[in-house]
């Protein structure tokens, strides 16, 4: 397999702030040193794209020193964080902003579904802006007309094709304009978040179009999304962005737990530790901390559907004989109730506690929930009724799906849960 | 594996030189010229009942109105022309002339949401307004030739003659001054939107500056290099010259807006190029 697409050094710097009058007088001077042969003045300013900082200079690399290569036919997921780079670079490879330093050499036509439906004029029917629009992504005349009626199908607003489509619903129009990019055929495809696009039915369609389209071997596919059951399922390889550079790069599945291993700089969520002196509780009994942990004993800010976690909370008993009992409860993200669970099976239930430090642990089965945020409350209770604290929604427990359970099916899973039901067909005459 | 420089068909770079007109790329985006094209001239009637009677209308009621306020009510001369016909062949001429630059002017910024999504030649654009501004040019022109056999047949004092050769030329050059300053400007409003404003008054004055409302020869002299200065001002003057024999032709007012033409299209080329690669980090 040849490399089609080559990217040496790219990066991209931008200003911060607004374009005013202080403007003019860096265009001038950038002028002024160019006129004499001199570099860019500004081209050695500027600092690592973490928008959380504040900064010192004016400057910032949206992308710094990318260098990667991409090979006929394979399908590259590229992820990160918000803000990592990613649309940037898509932007530069597509053509549509220009690197500050770099190159990228490329084999073949690159078509980028960046956005679909670009150019659709309201005025015109279905037809005319499949005819515009497939021109603006770069097809012929000839081309397009050659597969009118497959996109038309494809698209499946047959009935409205010649109705301008000022009077199409927003789904209609995202089909129509995704089925003309789908019937692109360039050598080298960059899709950025397609499944957010459309219902469930439709994002099978354009995902089997994607697969459909690296099969062939020929082509190449560069993917970008933050939904990972979807890059895990269609990429064999992964560039993994940070901060405007190539932080890591290889086997989709390292990357991935890479990706969701990162987590500094967020706030960790998963974890609540309390100092001496500030800790939840009475007199008899403090919290010093409440966390999530895998099977493995990690303290990760986000699980996979598949896998126990467990809910550890850690406290003191400062005096002889507390009897306490726990209670948790979970609620979804739109502040759902979905269960509560209090301690009644813990052998230390409302069993005298000596002075000391103890662990209380909480275990969520597998394949429980569905892929979201979770929030968790703790309700410590002594004496069977007292309540010594409520830590309202103290923890949040995050789920995402490694994909292993869905089939072959991409779209959203709606609900809170997602436990396994048994199914069984049988034939009964 | 090692690849000879080149086997690649597209190497994206920071910088490209002054002068790369990418021409064929141009033409292989050709069909999207020709969609803009439709687009812009279908689109604008769509939902409207007269339709394309509305090129008719306009021009029509312009030239009524300019003749009742300069002609008869200003009473400024028109070189002894009917003054229906001396406003319209001026109106015709201007209003391809402005419609052309006002559109491309707005390239940049008008179109930075599609500009953000989709590469194509960006000169496409203009390329676009330049040639639907010419088939509704086409439509007035029409019109304009009408009034003139009406004017002819009733015996008026006009006729035709062999500068008309001339026509296609003015009409090319009309284009091409109104595309190349059109890029310029469309080119700077993407840093300082200030020539936004200075366009849409600008355009409106420098008709008052050229001859569309008075012929060459009701110019006072300390006036006279201002005006002759507009390079539209030639166009027009010839073109009556050659359709009307009215006002005086000298082969300056062929050479002056010609060069005019080239230089600043050269120049709007080059600001084009240059800013088409980075305006979207400063839009």
């Amino acid at each position: 397999m040849s490399t089609v697409i080559k990217v040496e050094n790219l990066s991209k710097q931008y200003r911060l702030g607004e374009v005013g009058s202080g403007t003019i007088s860096h265009d001038l001077n950038r002028w002024w040193h160019k006129l004499r042969g001199k570099e860019d003045p500004y081209i050695k300013l500027g600092e690592v794209n973490d928008r959380t900082i504040k900064g010192t200079s004016d400057y910032v690399w949206a992308l710094r020193d990318i260098n990667f290569e991409v090979k006929q036919g394979e399908l590259l997921g590229i992820i990160g964080k918000n803000g990592a780079g990613k649309s940037t670079l898509l932007k530069l490879l597509s053509r549509v902003a220009s690197p500050t330093l770099g190159t990228i050499k490329a084999k073949g036509r690159i078509a980028s579904l960046l956005e679909v439906g670009t150019g659709f004029n309201d005025q015109l029917t279905g037809r005319e802006n499949v005819f515009l629009n497939g021109a603006i992504l770069g097809m012929t005349k000839a081309e397009i007309r050659s597969k009118l009626d497959e996109i038309i199908a494809f698209s499946g607003t047959e009935r409205y094709i010649d109705t301008p489509v000022k009077r199409y619903s927003s789904g209609m129009r995202v089909r129509l304009a995704f089925a003309v990019a789908a019937h692109l055929e360039p050598e080298i495809l960059i899709v950025d978040e397609v499944l957010a696009v459309g219902d469930a039915e439709f994002q099978k369609k354009a995902i089997g179009k994607m697969q459909d389209v690296s099969k062939g071997g020929n082509r190449t596919v560069l993917f970008v999304s933050h939904n990972m059951a979807a890059i895990q399922a269609l990429c064999s390889r992964a560039i993994l962005l940070k901060n405007g550079s190539v932080w890591n790069q290889g086997n989709v599945k390292d990357m991935i737990s890479y990706y969701l291993a990162d987590n500094d700089g967020a706030e960790r969520k998963s974890y609540m530790h309390w100092k001496e002196g500030s800790r939840p509780g009475g007199e008899s009994i403090e919290i010093i901390s409440i966390h999530l942990e895998d099977s493995h004993s990690n303290n990760n800010e986000e699980f996979y559907l598949d896998e126990e976690v467990y809910i550890k909370i850690r406290f003191k008993s400062k005096s002889e004989g507390a009897r306490i009992n726990y209670s948790i409860s979970i609620y979804g993200k739109g502040e759902e109730y979905i269960l509560a669970s209090p301690s009644i099976n813990d052998p230390y239930y409302r069993i005298p506690l000596e002075e000391g430090i103890y662990e209380s642990c909480c275990v969520i089965p597998a394949n429980l929930f569905n892929e979201g945020d979770f929030n968790i409350s703790v309700l410590l209770v002594n004496n069977v009724n007292r309540v010594i604290c409520h830590l309202e929604k103290i923890i949040t427990l995050s789920y995402i799906d490694n994909g292993k359970k869905r089939g072959n099916y991409f779209g959203t899973w709606n609900g809170l849960i997602r436990p396994e039901l048994c199914w069984n067909t049988k034939k009964v005459e | 594996m090692k690849e000879k420089e080149e086997d690649w068909s597209l190497v994206i770079e920071p910088k490209s030189s002054l002068f790369d007109l990418q021409l064929k790329e141009v033409w292989r985006y050709r069909d999207l010229l020709q969609m803009f094209v439709t687009r812009d001239f279908i689109a604008v009637y769509k939902q409207t009942i007269l339709g394309p009677i509305w090129f008719f209308l306009q021009p029509l009621f312009t030239t009524i109105t300019f003749t009742i306020v300069f002609g008869n009510i200003a009473g400024i001369s028109t070189g002894g022309v009917p003054p229906l016909l001396f406003y319209m062949a001026g109106i015709t001429c201007w209003n391809y002339f402005a419609a052309c630059l006002t559109a491309t002017s707005n390239t940049f910024v008008g179109n930075a949401n599609i500009f953000g999504k989709v590469y194509f030649p960006r000169v496409i654009t203009p390329l676009a307004i330049v040639v639907s501004n010419m088939l509704k040019f086409g439509v007035q022109f029409v019109l304009f030739l009408l009034l003139l056999s009406y004017y002819i047949f009733t015996g008026a004092d006009v006729q035709p003659n062999a500068y008309l050769l001339l026509v296609p030329l003015l009409v090319v050059l009309m284009a091409i001054i109104a595309m190349g300053f059109g890029m310029l400007i469309s080119a700077m409003t993407t840093r300082y939107r200030d020539l936004q404003f200075l366009i849409g008054f600008g355009v409106q004055l420098a008709m008052y500056a050229s001859t569309v409302i008075y012929p060459v020869s009701g110019i006072p002299e300390k006036y006279k290099t201002f005006i002759m200065a507009n390079p539209m001002s030639s166009i027009i003057e010839v073109f009556r010259f050659a359709f009307l024999s009215s006002g005086s032709f000298q082969w300056m007012y062929v050479i002056y807006p010609t060069v005019f033409a080239v230089v600043i299209f050269i120049l709007g080329m080059i600001v084009f190029n240059k800013v088409e690669k980075t305006f979207l980090d400063t839009v």
